[in-house]
């Protein structure tokens, strides 16, 4: 009997503190002071976020907010997994932070799912709002016309061009292609001349994520005259000849003329750190479609420095597919800062999130990162004007193109990149791979939602 | 013991029994509760889940509804699902069932009757290839099969060979190569305790009525190890339905879907899609795929588990 009492009291004791273990105890602001963390996709070793939001920079806001503390929590993951580990954190209060870097390209699906707070009443009331710039503010809006983010950087893609290399390959030092034709001539000159040298790289592997869709895919895409997606009628493209156009190039560089990267390096989820951290720096990349921002990873305390990186380096604008009107296109995008609607802490979160966001950390993002800035002011500021390739980079954006506001654009993203990485590895001819990305997409959006643009 | 004792005793027992099971009922209410908690309800929640569009962001997730069977629907019209399926085939029938067991079974009755010095070194290097978590196998297989790995090196300089992207040329014989390189030993440790269990004296009465050795093993030897065989093979083929770091380390489940298997396939349709539900829908073929393997080995090999 005694025993068994001694079982009861074990048993119910154990079961309590299960139960118990089960709930969490996460209660912040215990002794007045709210923490607010702020998460973005931290890329490895050197990442540029620590230097622009420095243990300086925290320190010194958290002694003029004495109220509140800022704790970094970088999400250490592929483009890919990061937006559904930020999704699943988000859904919960117990895991949300309080502040989010979000792409702007799934932006608006996560306001659609609800997760973020809209800031129409922030912004209101803050003066330094009118010095952004207004294009890119309509970017970070959600399908509702409502302003779902802060923006923090944008961007702009062309393709860089190894000057040594296009020197030895005989290509003139100003060369710059004026039609897709002209890139694979030079990639093949490239080729003759410097079998170890890779002559054109671009992202094709579904690992490679969005950036696969945004600056192989949706960059050929636009310079053929084409959209990915119709703002008027509200329609999807698909089986057109752009489409079929543009999955021919990326076939004719990886499989008819192999001027691509092997692909043990494409296929990797390290694509983007073997071409831009290691073959670059090296001279051994002839050309590399790609954004302004790698000038970050090659500047003084980047990742793999370069030195004289604006005469090593030339950043072509990507030319349209037959050199037609304007000449040349970029997809520009970016990150912008979000408050989760789970957040307790939105107050708090709100008054880091204007620190973060002043002309100065603007300017220092922008050098940091070697991304565009999107306040005007910033974009004045002498020191952002001595950034490399400024001249080249600001030009391109006068013929940018952003990316569809549709929530459904994540999903549709990832057939294209099934689309991109099957033509690619030899597996789909263009036109299947075309045919099969057309059934995708009615299986996204609706049947009557596409429709084929000529 | 005489009659009367046990009559005695009978009352006194049956009090005690009470309190036995009252014992046991309250000793194993905690883990009752861990089987609640942790495995009925998410088995539960599965299935209810699989039945709705729960989805990681756009409208769905903020919208969540049963959608009846439309999630199944969608699996069958989708291509990628065959090809799932096959492939997930190909894959436990070469790397579980063939290469592991078959390999195991011949490292371990290769070692029987060795010296136990020899068995403990060998057995030891096997043995680290099992312990080695599976994302570091896959690394160690990315580098091996590299460009510039191991094995092109190799090739290189002996036959003076091109280096060859062997995970991309020959992607599922890598997978494949790569699980019964580390799944191999569970298979040996199994069969090595079986082989050991068997009484010398049975096969040296068989040797003596002249059995060869081939005799030896297909008519003495496997017949006595029938339902450790059953048994290994069952537990390495759900073992090897469930992989997914290795493969996804190593390929990320292509080029193309040509190493998705179910557990990939289903990975991407919830986290990279955004689709939990349909994800949900196809863990539910997986485990139906497990069950179905199970009751077929029985079938087949005539054992009770």
């Amino acid at each position: 009997m005694k025993l068994s009492k001694w079982a009861l009291a074990l048993g119910i004791f154990t079961s309590v503190a299960l139960l118990a273990g089960c709930g969490s105890g996460s209660s912040n602001s215990s002794d007045g002071v709210t923490t607010v963390k702020v998460a973005w996709r931290a890329t490895g070793k050197g990442d540029s976020m620590y230097r622009i939001y420095s243990k300086k920079w925290i320190a010194d806001f958290e002694k003029k907010n004495p109220k509140i503390k800022i704790s970094l929590q970088p999400i250490n993951a592929s483009e890919g997994d990061y937006f559904s580990k930020l999704d699943l954190a988000m859904k919960s209060a117990d895991t949300t932070p309080d502040i989010v870097n979000e792409d702007t390209f799934i932006l608006p699906a996560d306001a659609k799912a609800g997760y973020l707070e809209p800031l129409d009443s922030y912004v209101a009331k803050w003066s330094d709002w009118d010095k952004f710039t207004a294009a890119l503010k309509k970017g970070s809006q959600g399908s509702d016309g409502k302003q779902y983010g802060i923006p923090g950087t944008t961007d702009a893609r062309g393709i860089w061009t190894d000057l040594v290399v296009t020197k030895k390959a005989g290509l003139a030092a100003d060369w710059a292609p004026k039609s897709w034709a002209d890139i694979l001539t030079a990639a093949k000159k490239i080729k003759q001349t410097q079998p170890n040298v890779i002559p054109f790289a671009m992202g094709v592997s579904t690992t490679n994520g969005e950036s696969v869709s945004m600056q192989t895919f949706e960059q050929l895409l636009y310079g053929t005259g084409e959209t990915l997606y119709n703002e008027k009628t509200k329609k999807w493209n698909v089986n057109s000849k752009g489409i079929l156009a543009t999955l021919n190039f990326i076939n004719q560089i990886y499989n008819k003329d192999k001027t691509g990267p092997s692909l043990s390096v494409v296929m990797s989820s390290n694509y983007g750190s073997t071409i831009f951290q290691d073959r670059i720096p090296k001279n051994q990349v002839g050309m590399a479609m790609d954004g302004i921002w790698n000038t970050g990873n090659w500047s003084k305390d980047g990742a793999a420095p370069i030195a004289n990186m604006t005469k090593v380096l030339a950043f072509n604008l990507m030319p349209t597919e037959k050199g037609q009107k304007p000449g040349y296109v970029t997809m520009a995008g970016g990150w912008s800062w979000a408050l989760p609607k789970n957040s307790k802490n939105k107050k708090a979160a709100w008054t880091v999130m204007k620190a973060m966001n002043t002309k100065q950390l603007a300017v220092t993002r922008a050098l940091q990162e070697g991304t565009l800035t999107v306040r005007d002011d910033a974009a004045k500021d002498p020191e952002y004007l001595k950034k490399p390739f400024i001249k080249e980079a600001t030009q391109a954006l006068q013929n940018a193109h952003f990316r569809p506001k549709n929530d459904l654009y994540p999903k549709v993203s990832i057939a294209i990149q099934q689309m991109v990485e099957s033509v690619a590895a030899g597996r789909k001819s263009p036109s299947d791979a075309a045919a099969k990305y057309a059934t995708d997409v009615k299986g996204i959006v609706g049947d009557s939602n596409t429709d084929t643009q000529k | 013991m005489d009659a009367s004792n046990v009559i005695k005793n009978k009352p006194h027992k049956t009090q005690q029994q009470k309190t036995e099971r009252r014992l046991s009922v309250w000793l194993m209410l905690p883990s009752m509760i861990l089987l609640l908690i942790f495995f009925l309800t998410p088995m539960i929640l599965t299935v209810v889940f699989s039945l709705t569009n729960l989805s990681l962001t756009g409208e769905a997730a903020s919208s969540l509804h049963f959608i009846g069977f439309q999630n199944y629907l969608q699996m069958f019209k989708d291509p990628a699902l065959a090809t799932s399926i096959w492939n997930t085939i190909v894959f436990v029938l070469f790397s579980a069932v063939i290469g592991q067991c078959f390999f195991g079974f011949l490292i371990a009755f290769m070692m029987r009757g060795k010296n136990k010095t020899f068995r403990r070194i060998i057995g030891l290097i096997i043995i680290a290839a099992w312990v080695t978590p599976e994302v570091v196998v896959g690394f160690c297989w990315v580098a091996f099969l590299g460009d510039n790995g191991t094995l092109n090196m190799l090739a290189h300089n002996l036959l003076g060979m091109k280096p060859v992207a062997w995970l991309y040329t020959f992607p599922m014989v890598s997978i494949i190569i790569a699980n019964v390189w580390r799944g191999t030993a569970f298979s040996m440790m199994v069969f090595q305790t079986a082989l050991d269990d068997i009484p010398q004296e049975v096969e040296e009465a068989a040797v003596m009525d002249g059995a060869t050795r081939w005799q030896l093993v297909t008519r003495i030897t496997i017949p006595m190890v029938k339902g450790t065989i059953a048994t290994n093979i069952m537990l390495v083929t759900l073992q090897t339905l469930g992989v997914f770091s290795l493969i996804y380390t190593m390929t990320g489940g292509g080029p193309e879907n040509a190493t998705s298997t179910l557990p990939v396939f289903m990975y991407k349709q919830a986290f990279v899609s955004y689709q939990l539900g349909y994800g949900t829908a196809i863990s539910l073929v997986l485990l139906l795929i497990g069950a179905l393997a199970s009751l077929l080995y029985m079938k087949i090999l005539k054992v009770k588990i």
